[in-house]
């Protein structure tokens, strides 16, 4: 990184209005199709493979600048406290469906069950003329039984391997960013590999559990709020393990073509960041939604 | 702190950092100004669009039976006038006086990420078009209200998606700006621009930008939760499935309490930079002023729930979020003091700048009272969803948000143009706005606590009087906007002739560094640091 130069700025940009307008045809077009329309599919994979080539060649662009030291030592703290708050913004995301979850297991569901003339410190309400006869015990899938008789997610077996897995990737992932502060590229590598591979295994894993799940457990998205906080939890983080795997991927690219130097490697340690993310997330995920 | 030094990559003309010429310019630009001018222009028009939108609602209302438009459109109205005013007018203008004035006042080259910048602009735009889209579509936009309560607005019909997507990009644009603000904020100050020596418009951007990106997410989860509630099975907010339509509000005003103070933070700091350059002092208290805003900061996050107040919240759910919200009022109070403070004695004349920010201390505070008598739980239960609230925050809102903005338009624009725009216009521009904002709001209080609900197209007979006096009100500040239109348009090809000097105010460039700039401003502003860091504004 050559830290004495200039903050570099560029002069102009193409691929934001790219990506701006591959991300609205890819919404539009998911829209569409949500609404029964024929185009809407359509419309999202133009507007997705367009957002994906804008992708790649945005990134090549930052690795080209990258590599050919335009960006000095400042530049690298914008990047990085860039990606801090950006990581900082899917906490906050993340936040919501857990606290969806709290809200629904302490408060709401408890005072569904509330009988006859019982305010268990609730809104002083009770709810016994609508859903009497209704026992508020977790799992549920509410009084009305929405998608009908259903088994939960034990936490042991699948989603037990998955918690050593994703914890197992966070220690590879170190292990690299070690090799790539000592400038062992052989230690790098095989790290990423490692990383990358327990990555998708994690995807693969939970790809057989949905499967068991939908197929032999009868719990779907629709088994009520069970089954919608079970599955948006552990659906959005399985996408972010992709997409962090998929992030990782272009690292050890990057790292295979040997373009980090242990002083300037900002793709490495967001991406590492990102994953330990996901990481975290999923602890949070196997406590709340799998043990308790 | 290093020493920010800028490059450019104009490897094709040394000599000329200029911008690129023709159309294009206005696509790809990564610089500050040419994006904070984009915002800005589009806030504008937004400005008028939600504008037109209020009107439609005040014709309706003109008198009482339906005479203009069926009461599905009218409930249409009223929800895509708060969500362009919110998302289309106030927080972009803010953005655009964010990209323009934040890099100039702490010495900066540039913000930190151009080419994110030029893409949070774009995403916004996306974002706009995508609701614009839905006024067109089989079952109409969505009428939800702003808050977009289930199971109501499960209801919408083609729109749905498309509403929740544009939240969506709304959301990605508002936390790149919001990641932007911070990274330049903290990684691009001048060698000597200290945290504290800051002026207020920065530090109240910084703590709005935490803001963003705190609650940005959270409404992205909830419309998210929505979209799946109708399309995908779940059932988040249906009790039969063991969920709660209370849920979507508790995580709607997670969101929505702080988002309103997105719209008021920046605003108490463009006041606070314009007052003390026209009252010739160095702002009253300055450091309390930038404890106050992070005080306020934090209480939004832990005060939502007094927006459901109505909804049958727990008792001490009621009570907690009524003593928490109340605490509020102290912060506030502290930077009306201060404002107050700073005016003391102070060698003051009333330019429009000024003008707007004095009605925006006295007006605004009036819109704060409203809101500590509604935190107080009992009493709001017969405030609740009447025009008593609609007042309220059309108060903190129009004479507030708005005409601060108008007020940095006037203040900034000779900076911006190198022109000056004409005072007399902008005067009567001020005049017409303060009377006419009070006529069109004042009475809604009393309808309010007579009261009249808000969100209907048709009320009973004995509210008609002051329901006319409002719409009357409601025209013509309405149709005086178009002379701001006037100045900003006749200000960029020349305004009076008069050629303004860098510093444009008296002593101003003692406040601020972008007094010290030529004016127009140059395309890049502080390739290289500022010498001195100006003191007076602490």
């Amino acid at each position: 990184m050559s830290t004495n130069g200039a903050y570099y700025i560029p002069h102009k940009a193409v691929w934001p209005v790219m990506a701006t307008a591959g991300l609205m045809l890819t919404l539009a077009g998911f829209a569409n199709h949500l609404n029964g329309s024929s185009i809407g599919s359509g419309m999202m994979m133009v507007g997705f493979v367009v957002f994906l080539v804008m992708l790649g060649l945005w990134f090549a662009l930052q690795s080209t600048e990258s590599e050919s030291g335009m960006y000095n030592h400042g530049v690298g703290i914008s990047y990085r406290m860039g990606m801090m708050w950006f990581i900082f913004s899917e906490v906050m995301f993340f936040a919501v469906f857990f606290g969806a979850l709290w809200y629904t297991r302490n408060l709401s569901v408890p005072w569904l069950g509330a009988g006859e003339g019982e305010f268990i410190s609730g809104p002083g309400r009770s709810t016994a003329t609508l859903w009497s006869g209704f026992e508020a015990v977790w799992p549920t899938n509410g009084p009305g039984k929405v998608g009908g008789e259903f088994e939960p997610m034990g936490a042991m077996g699948l989603p037990f391997i998955n918690t050593l897995l994703l914890l197992s990737s966070g220690v590879t992932c170190t292990w690299a960013h070690h090799g790539l502060l000592a400038k062992n590229r052989d230690q790098l590598i095989k790290g990423l590999l490692a990383t990358v591979g327990l990555g998708f295994l994690f995807v693969a894993f939970q790809a057989t559990e949905y499967y068991e799940a939908y197929h032999e457990m009868g719990l779907t998205l629709g088994s009520g709020i069970y089954g919608s906080t079970f599955f948006m939890l552990t659906g959005f983080h399985g996408f972010h393990v992709c997409v962090g795997a998929i992030i990782l991927s272009v690292v050890l690219f990057r790292s295979w073509k040997g373009h980090f130097s242990p002083e300037n490697h900002f793709a490495f340690e967001a991406a590492a960041w990102y994953w330990h993310f996901v990481d975290v997330v999923w602890l949070g995920l196997f406590i709340f939604v799998y043990i308790m | 702190m290093t020493a920010v030094v800028a490059e450019h990559d104009d490897h094709h003309d040394h000599h000329d950092h200029g911008p690129e010429k023709g159309f294009l310019r206005w696509i790809f630009t990564t610089n500050h100004k040419d994006i904070g001018t984009l915002y800005l222009v589009f806030a504008l028009v937004m400005f008028f669009v939600g504008g037109t939108m209020a009107l439609i609602i005040r014709s309706e209302l003109f008198e009482p039976g339906l005479q203009f438009v069926d009461p599905n459109f009218f409930n249409s109205m009223t929800t895509m006038h708060a969500l362009v005013m919110v998302f289309g007018a106030v927080m972009p203008a803010f953005v655009g006086l964010a990209n323009w004035m934040i890099p100039m006042m702490i010495g900066a080259p540039d913000m930190a990420l151009p080419r994110m910048n030029n893409m949070s602009f774009w995403m916004l735009v996306a974002g706009v078009l995508l609701l614009a889209s839905t006024l067109f579509m089989e079952g109409g936009a969505p009428a939800s209200g702003w808050t977009l309560y289930p199971p109501l607005v499960l209801q919408t019909g083609k729109a749905f998606p498309f509403a929740i997507f544009s939240v969506h990009l709304l959301g990605i644009s508002s936390i790149m700006g919001a990641i932007n603000v911070i990274a330049t904020i903290f990684n691009m100050r001048a060698p000597g621009m200290t945290l504290m020596k800051m002026p207020l418009f920065v530090w109240t951007w910084l703590i709005t930008a935490f803001l963003l990106i705190a609650i940005m997410p959270v409404f992205a989860g909830a419309v998210t939760m929505l979209l799946t509630d109708k399309f995908f099975d779940t059932s988040f907010f249906d009790a039969a499935g063991g969920g709660d339509p209370v849920l979507y509000q508790h995580i709607f005003w997670f969101f929505g309490h702080p988002e309103v103070y997105v719209m008021i933070l920046p605003t108490f700091g463009v006041a606070s930079t314009i007052i003390p350059v026209f009252a010739r002092k160095p702002l009253f208290g300055y450091s309390s002023m930038v404890y106050a805003t992070g005080a306020i900061a934090f209480l939004s996050f832990i005060v939502w729930a007094h927006h459901m107040f109505t909804v049958g919240l727990p008792i001490a759910g009621e009570l907690y979020f009524m003593y928490a919200t109340m605490l509020i009022a102290i912060p506030t109070g502290v930077k009306v003091f201060n404002w107050t403070a700073t005016m003391w004695k102070g060698s003051m004349t009333f330019e429009t700048p000024m003008l707007f920010s004095i009605a925006f201390v006295v007006l605004f505070t009036m819109g704060g009272f409203t809101g500590l008598m509604m935190s107080v739980a009992p009493v709001d239960f017969q405030y609740h969803d009447t025009y008593f609230i609609v007042a309220h925050f059309h108060y903190t809102l129009v004479p507030a948000s708005v005409f601060i903005l108008q007020a940095a338009g006037y203040y900034w624009l000779p900076k911006w143009t190198g022109n000056m725009y004409n005072e007399k216009i902008g005067r009567l521009h001020f005049w017409l706005s303060a009377v006419s904002v009070n006529i069109l709001f004042f009475p809604q209080h009393f309808l309010g606590l007579a009261g009249m609900p808000r969100r209907i197209p048709d009320y009973a007979i004995q509210f008609a009087d002051w329901n006319m006096v409002s719409s009357i009100g409601a025209f013509i500040y309405g149709f005086s906007q178009l002379l701001f239109v006037y100045v900003v348009i006749d200000t960029i090809r020349g305004g009076t002739g008069e050629k303004v000097t860098d510093e444009v105010w008296e002593d101003a460039s003692k406040h601020s560094l972008e007094w010290t700039v030529p004016s127009p401003a140059p395309y890049h502003t502080f390739t290289t640091p500022p010498e001195t860091i100006p003191t007076e504004h602490f």
